[in-house]
């Protein structure tokens, strides 16, 4: 067992595990330290400042959040001296914070605007910094809006870029009052490593990082008479949305989410797990033919493993920073890109309607996905294939504007087509959720039997460990998978740009061999996508994939190959997985990028 | 308090002493015996912040951790401050002599000399003494090796963790402590981190051994210190005076006969005017400085002083604490708003009171320090502030 160690704060006796912060220890005892630098899912900066505390025997006062619980220690977190410099430390903030909250995308939503009205701050103490500065914000990327004159300088957005996801498109640059956060040589994030996961928007604690916003543009469609506007929703938008009206993490909102967008005035509510279903079916048929080809034809050109290629975050990264291993990456599009593909043509030729009529709307966990949409790979109909991405924090927003209250709201479904899916489209939004369903279908296609986990849970690829791996042994394949007998088919899952990074040095190396291996860009997946609602922590991610994993359970179809629609599409429209239509509209190519 | 009489002190740079046998005799000596040498000498840390040689180095011999460091700071930044580059320039074997004392003391087998970006064209001397020096390591049979870095010409790196980031490759900015550079400092490992003058007075005590260095000074600061004299003084330049004088006798010395004040410690020192020499003590008890000694005449607009020096920090802060980044900024903008009129002459309680704030919520002594300048200078020179 850990060694405890005896506090005291406030007065009162606290007992915490030694290594615990006194920020930590105070939270154990329901004493609320205010913080903005800190987040849980970061290592510890102690800059901010506004988390001192005044311990007993000290010259200067502490930061709660990086001094550690020591024996004996006595702290008192609501004193005079700390008041009044907690109270400095915000005013001084907001003195170099461009305080104009009423323009700006995070109002309400701001954890400095947050404390400022919890000290009721009227009068500002200090020199409006602001106007002795130039700022500029860059808008260029489709995904992510930077605006240093709100940035505090937390420099939780480079923590992130670098713990969290080994890219470092931000980081610090000068010094005193020159210091800001940018990128390299400060170009534009759009021309940047920049991935657009959007976590460093996840955890910005103002407006100085925030996601493109494409709301207006989202109702000037709806309000268009001539257009047809369509919308599609992420496997992990369904178990989060409930976060940003006011319910529980973990929620499952999905029937209210269809009930919602019908409000909205969308022509027809989709689902982007119809898609993800039929990627089980392009993204496993294509695993199998490298085997085969790998395997029985000796063809070197094939590389194995595979990589998954539903995660943008992830594309960007590896285009950037492995642009060596662009082959061995799926040419499946996305679920996103499949469903966009798909709307202009198979859709628009099932409903009558002229796809240059179709605005196709996605809502996704996910910044990225924004960039995504805006490829100029992604034309395949012949139109841009998804017009509007938004993120699950936008749908919530237009729910709000439209005066809908959420929770009263009744189940509906999904409309048809490219509405139905399965359990095993659910948990995409889950790591390992891409790895499970496709091994659910590709083991029963090779064996004709049920994969041998109980429930068809494979738990082996879930959980939140950063890399894990799995291995499922074939034996008494079929026939027309002979080639396959006894082989063990080696896969890993990898989620977090940093432990993609690790797995990708390990392959680099030749440490470890596998044959297909899923990487999701954002920690946890798309539950703790960077378009998911703030806050996001690892509690939260928890009772988020926890929810993954319900909805899944209390599906009637949990194997992509029984989604009724998908084996519709083929017979009418796709002909057969990887074959000649599935190659013109579900698949892609990528291209290398520079490295800064 | 007692007034030391004025006492030049030449230990540093006379060269009587036969450098290969004090570093022979020193390193034959057990860990426990160096320390303890050290310890009863009293001698405290000449970088400014005055901390006990001797503890630091018993706290990092006494850690298990096998590899650990002896870091030399010479990334003397501190405006006014130009000592180490002198003893850098003349006596260097004898900072390396310390650093490898050091070393034999805590178990260490390599040492870092960090040296300020500013100071490039001392860095090829460096490495030739360097050379003779491990070439008389050899000799002496003491496998320890010393390696150069340079800054890049930020004052932050001065402060020692910041210097281990630097060092690390990484940007110069401040790490949380604890952990203490003792325990985890440069690549996290056990250091001891020593200005260029500590390890010079380590190697000296080596030399005369700890009692004639613990009879010189005043008991809060034993030893003598050498001083970067500048600014409104006849004779500038360094001097080894022994501790524990008063400013008055100071000034009489050095000062010009019109001294107004005395910026002791440089810009993160404390400024001390006319009617207080008398009662000023240079040394831990009084005034601790790191060397810097800034004398100003009655010609000197102490305004122009103390936002020269805000303006030091504004710049030279890391940028990455609220209070240093963002009050250094108000300081220098406050002051400028008060002698235009801009704001009332009561705004400089807020700055004063802002001050007192950056002394106890930033992160490291640079942030803390800045409220010694300003306040000094604005309490003794308020009139000069507001008109």
């Amino acid at each position: 067992m850990a060694k405890t160690v005896n506090l005291k704060i406030d007065g009162i006796s606290v007992s915490v595990e030694q290594g615990t912060t006194v920020l930590g220890a105070a939270k154990q005892i329901n004493i609320h330290i205010p913080t903005l630098c800190y987040h849980e899912d970061l290592c510890v900066a102690g800059n901010c400042r506004v988390c001192v505390v005044e311990q007993e025997g000290a010259k200067n006062l502490v930061a709660s959040c990086a001094m550690p619980a020591s024996e004996g220690m006595i702290i008192h977190t609501n004193t005079h001296k700390v008041r009044n410099a907690r109270r400095h430390v915000v005013e001084l903030l907001l003195s170099e914070h461009n305080a104009d909250c009423t323009k700006c995308y995070k109002n309400t939503k701001c954890e400095l605007q947050n404390l400022a009205s919890e000290m009721v701050i009227t009068e500002p103490m200090f020199i409006d910094l602001v106007p002795f500065k130039e700022y500029k914000i860059d808008k260029q990327s489709p995904s992510i809006i930077k605006d240093n004159s709100k940035c505090i300088r937390c420099q939780r957005c480079v923590r992130t870029c670098h713990e969290l996801q080994h890219v470092s498109a931000l980081g610090v640059a000068y010094k005193g009052d020159h210091m800001k956060i940018s990128t390299f040589f400060e170009n534009p994030m759009y021309d940047v490593v920049c991935t657009n996961c959007g976590q460093c928007v996840n955890r910005c604690p103002t407006g100085a990082l925030v996601e493109k916003n494409y709301i207006d543009q989202v109702w000037e469609a709806i309000y268009d008479p001539n257009k047809h506007v369509i919308v599609q929703t992420a496997p992990a938008t369904r178990i989060a949305l409930g976060e940003d009206l006011g319910m529980e993490s973990g929620s499952i909102v999905t029937g209210k989410m269809a009930a919602s967008l019908r409000r909205l005035g969308f022509d027809s509510v989709l689902d982007t797990d119809f898609t993800a279903d039929l990627t089980i079916m392009e993204e496993g048929t294509e695993l199998l033919t490298r085997l085969k080809k790998a395997l029985v034809d000796k063809d070197t050109s094939i590389k194995l493993p595979m990589f998954t290629s539903c995660s943008p975050g992830w594309i960007k990264f590896i285009e950037h920073l492995y642009p060596e291993y662009l082959d061995n990456l799926s040419t499946c599009k996305s679920p996103q890109q499949m469903f966009g593909a798909l709307a202009k043509t198979y859709y628009a030729q099932k409903k009558g309607i002229d796809p240059a009529s179709i605005v196709s709307v996605s809502i996704m966990p996910c910044t990225a996905k924004k960039f995504e949409a805006a490829r100029p790979e992604m034309r395949d109909s012949g139109f841009q294939d998804v017009d509007l991405g938004l993120t699950t924090r936008e749908l919530a927003v237009m729910i709000k504007q439209a005066g809908i209250e959420f929770e009263s709201l009744a189940d509906e479904k999904f409309d048809s087509i490219m509405g139905e899916s399965t359990g095993a489209a659910v948990i995409f939004g889950a790591t390992g959720g891409v790895m499970e369903a496709a091994l659910r279908t590709a083991y029963e296609l090779i064996t004709g039997r049920e994969v041998p986990f109980k429930n068809l849970n494979i738990t082996a690829v879930r959980g939140m460990e950063g890399v894990r791996e799995a291995s499922v042994k074939l034996e008494n394949v079929l026939p027309a998978w002979s080639f396959l007998e006894g082989v063990e088919l080696k896969t890993a899952v990898a989620h977090g740009l940093t432990n993609a990074h690790q797995i990708m040095e390990a392959i680099k190396k030749g440490e470890a061999h596998y044959h297909f291996v899923e990487v999701m860009g954002c920690p946890g997946g798309c539950i703790g996508g960077g378009g998911q609602p703030i806050p996001t922590t690892p509690e939260i991610r928890k009772k988020r994939a926890e929810a993954i994993y319900r909805e899944d359970e209390g599906m009637k179809l949990r194997k992509s190959h029984e989604n009724p629609e998908v084996i519709q599409i083929y017979k009418e429209f796709l002909g057969e997985p990887l074959g000649h239509k599935s190659h013109e509209l579900l698949h892609t190519h990528y291209v290398p990028r520079k490295r800064v | 308090m007692p007034d030391k009489r004025l006492k030049r002190v030449d230990l540093i740079f006379s060269d009587e002493c036969v450098y290969k046998d004090v570093l022979t005799k020193a390193l034959k000596k057990s860990s426990e015996e160096i320390i303890k040498d050290i310890l009863d000498s009293g001698l405290r840390g000449r970088g400014g912040a005055g901390f006990p040689t001797g503890m630091k180095w018993k706290f990092t011999a006494q850690e298990a951790e096998p590899e650990k460091y002896v870091v030399c700071n010479a990334d003397e930044g501190e405006p006014g401050t130009f000592k180490d580059r002198e003893i850098l320039t003349r006596v260097p074997h004898k900072v390396f002599g310390g650093m490898a004392i050091c070393g034999k003391a805590i178990g260490a087998k390599h040492g870092y000399v960090y040296l300020r970006g500013e100071y490039r064209f001392l860095k090829a001397d460096i490495e030739n003494a360097l050379e003779k020096f491990h070439n008389t390591l050899k000799e002496i049979g003491f496998d320890f090796q010393i390696h150069l870095l340079m800054g890049a010409g930020a004052y932050i790196c001065g402060e020692e963790s910041a210097l281990f980031e630097s060092m690390e490759g990484h940007r110069g900015e401040p790490r949380n402590k604890p952990p203490y550079p003792t325990i985890a400092g440069f690549r996290k490992k056990p250091t001891v981190i020593n200005n260029v003058e500590t390890l010079v007075y380590a190697f000296m005590i080596c030399n005369i051994g700890s009692k004639q260095f613990y009879d010189l000074g005043t008991a809060d600061s034993r030893g003598s210190k050498v001083f970067s004299v500048s600014g409104d003084t006849p004779i500038p330049g360094i001097y080894e005076l022994e501790l524990g004088m008063s400013l008055e006798t100071f000034v009489e010395e050095f000062g010009d006969g019109d001294t107004k004040a005395v910026q002791v410690g440089g810009a993160s020192g404390f400024c001390v005017p006319r009617k207080k020499f008398k009662d000023t003590i240079i040394g831990f008890e009084g005034v601790p400085t790191g060397g810097s000694m800034m004398i100003f005449n009655s010609s000197r607009s102490m305004y122009n002083v103390l936002k020269n020096y805000v303006e030091f920090f504004e710049e030279e802060s890391c940028g990455q604490c609220t209070p240093c980044r963002v009050g250094c900024q108000q300081l220098k903008l406050g002051i400028e708003a008060v002698k235009k009129g801009e704001k009332s002459a009561a705004y400089l309680d807020t700055l004063r009171k802002l001050a007192d704030t950056m002394k106890i919520s930033a992160k490291c002594g640079l942030g803390q320090s800045v409220a010694n300048s300003f306040s000094s200078i604005v309490d003794n020179f308020k009139e000069e502030m507001i008109y």
